[in-house]
């Protein structure tokens, strides 16, 4: 107490656009039969000073980083084209590859904007199946790149890709024994071009995306209590929601974006409401005198899926929103929490402990309807899963080394890469939806 | 005269303590005859002012010691928990009790009470078992006789271990509630 005034005053908080460390990608583990595909060096035409992406680079890396695709070494490539004109399949064919990428990039003469041209090719059938101009400014190559990705994902594979879509996680960089600074940052799916959007001494919790991409939320003690926080994107504008005494924590958006699941103490222990963000009308889903926390929404809005401890132990379980007795829905584990359904509604990510022997913490997946699970990580300090949009991939929080890292799983469990940070404990990822 | 005094004071005692066994009565108290070396030798009234004496200095003696434990108990701001458990740790009963009475002493005294979990499990239940575990010894002061307004508690899960690294070890000194 006596040095909360002081703490206040030192305490301070900004917004700000400032380039934080990047993260840099390490795949661990890929599938066992990728899709062989050959992505040539796109040809520069022009004034491209200070164009410094490599556009071709960009989409091998994130074709790789899902794990379905092996991109063929440059180095091994018979021929360099950079049009349909110059594409001869059979250079390809003896190299055993699948598909493949060329293109151009130009930039005209005293203009800031530069044109793109791709083409992508089946090679056993010898056929186009995309080719296009993407126009954007010299600065924007790298999300070009992005967009080719996706373009090829969906082509290949029929699902959309992610790869346009960002994160945002917390740091934590430990100066002194009293002084720690908790970042918020946001980044490009693959941890690149990350920026502090908020700087603090006083912890950072459970970022969340609103559904259109344009807001976030989050837990800031910066007042030295935690406070639930909605801030605006663009324009940084920010604003405190809550100041209930106790707990205000967990804010997580319904998928229809009308309502702020969160978790308040105002009435003794943790419990989970609601708050319907245009009326700020607040609802309590459950009471009960244990913890109920980490709330997560169905598809349609209308249940929350919660972390209840009610029997002893965490489990995970449902609710309506007008209450009722709520509904568990894991039984056979000693610690499970922090469930998420994937897009298909049916799958609930969770954090999972088996056994009260076992002592490890892993990202699992539980079908409500057939009531099977999936364990996909063999990490043991696993947490905080976050789901890409298109349902593809799970990023989660670990420890690498002592060091707190965000990874990446695929939702079989067979692809895995990590994102580790330059300095300091990275945690709490949470991926953003589609941002078009 | 020392070893004269020594003696005669343990057979004083003695006596006394054979006399309460045959009567069987506590109305008497042993400590008259244990000064016997004193200033005004003329009976009851040197006998009853040296009782008085000696137990003063009895009631002396237990108040410092009392106070000790008290000011050691006061000086106790860290409680540590079990495992995943959001109640304290009956050890601690006593010392939290004197926090209680001191703050129902002291009505303009005000404390926060920071709640810490191990950073196994996740974080946002880590971070509502802080805040059972600060609830737990709030709700004890106050039937120990603090107001509710003197209390304020706050949860940081496991945002601010007291000791880094993966060990058992680390565990045990993270998982606490911390008296400010």
């Amino acid at each position: 107490m006596k040095n909360s005034l002081l703490t206040t005053l030192l305490s301070f908080v900004f917004c700000t656009g400032v380039f934080a460390a990047e993260l840099n990608i390490e795949i661990t583990s890929g599938v066992d039969n990728p899709i062989p595909i050959a992505i040539v060096p796109f040809a520069m035409e022009g004034d491209l000073t200070g164009a410094s992406e490599d556009v071709a680079q960009i989409v091998s890396n994130d074709l790789e980083q899902v794990g379905e695709f092996r991109a063929l070494s440059r180095a091994n490539m018979l021929s360099l084209p950079s049009e349909a004109s110059a594409v001869h399949f059979r250079d390809w064919r003896i190299l055993a590859q699948q598909y493949l990428l060329v293109g151009k990039v130009t930039r005209s003469a005293g203009s800031q904007l530069v044109q793109v041209q791709y083409e992508f090719f089946d090679i056993n059938r010898e056929q186009m199946l995309v080719g296009e101009v993407l126009t954007g400014n010299i600065t924007q190559l790298r999300d070009i790149g992005h967009e080719i990705s996706n373009v090829i994902y969906q082509q290949v594979t029929g699902r959309r890709g992610a790869f346009t879509t960002q994160i945002l996680y917390v740091s934590a960089e430990n100066v002194s024994e009293e002084l720690t600074w908790f970042r918020l940052e946001l980044a490009d799916y693959d941890g690149r071009r990350s920026q502090v959007l908020v700087e603090s001494q006083e912890p950072i919790m459970s970022p969340a995306w609103s559904p259109d991409g344009q807001q976030i939320a989050y837990v800031s003690f910066e007042s030295t209590l935690p406070r639930i926080y909605i801030q605006t994107l663009a324009t940084g504008e920010r604003r405190q929601i809550t100041n209930f005494s106790g707990l205000n924590s967990s804010p997580v958006w319904s998928p229809d974006g009308q309502k702020l699941a969160m978790v308040l103490s105002k009435d003794g222990s943790p419990d989970i409401y609601v708050m319907d963000l245009r009326t700020n009308e607040l609802r309590q889903i459950t009471n009960h005198p244990r913890a109920e926390t980490e709330p997560s929404w169905t598809l349609d809005s209308q249940t929350v899926i919660f972390t209840s401890d009610r029997t002893g132990q965490p489990q995970i379980y449902q609710s309506g929103l007008d209450g009722g007795f709520p509904e568990r829905l894991t039984f056979d584990c000693f610690y499970c929490a922090k469930g998420r359904l994937l897009p298909d509604g049916v799958n609930l990510v969770h954090v999972r402990r088996e056994t009260r022997q076992d002592n490890s913490y892993r990202i699992a997946i539980l079908n409500v309807e057939t009531a099977r699970i999936i364990t996909l990580t063999d990490t043991s300090l696993d947490e905080s899963p976050s789901v890409a949009p298109n349902g593809s991939m799970i990023m989660f929080a670990t420890k690498h080394n002592g060091r707190g890292v965000l990874e990446a799983v695929s939702i079989d469990g067979r692809v895995k890469f990590r994102l580790p940070s330059a300095q300091g404990d990275v945690r709490e990822p949470s991926w953003s939806p589609y941002l078009n | 005269m020392g070893t004269y005094n020594s003696n005669f004071l343990k057979s004083a005692i003695l006596a006394f303590a054979i006399m309460g066994l045959a009567a069987c009565s506590s109305t008497a108290e042993p400590e008259p005859v244990a000064e016997p070396v004193a200033e005004d030798t003329s009976g009851i009234d040197a006998t009853t002012a040296a009782a008085r004496r000696m137990e003063e200095e009895r009631l002396e003696r237990e108040r410092q010691a009392r106070e000790r434990i008290e000011q050691a108990a006061l000086n106790t701001t860290v409680f540590y928990f079990d495992f995943d458990v959001a109640e304290f740790q009956p050890a601690d009963r006593e010392t939290l009790a004197i926090h209680g009475r001191n703050l129902a002493a002291n009505p303009n005294r005000r404390i926060r009470l920071e709640g810490h979990a191990d950073e196994r499990g996740t974080r946002e239940y880590n971070l509502a078992l802080g805040e059972r575990r600060a609830n737990s010894i709030r709700d004890f002061l106050i039937v120990n006789g603090a107001a509710r307004s003197q209390i304020e508690t706050v949860s940081y899960g496991e945002e601010r271990p007291a000791q880094q690294g993966q060990t058992e070890a680390a565990y045990r000194m993270n998982r606490r509630v911390e008296i400010k």
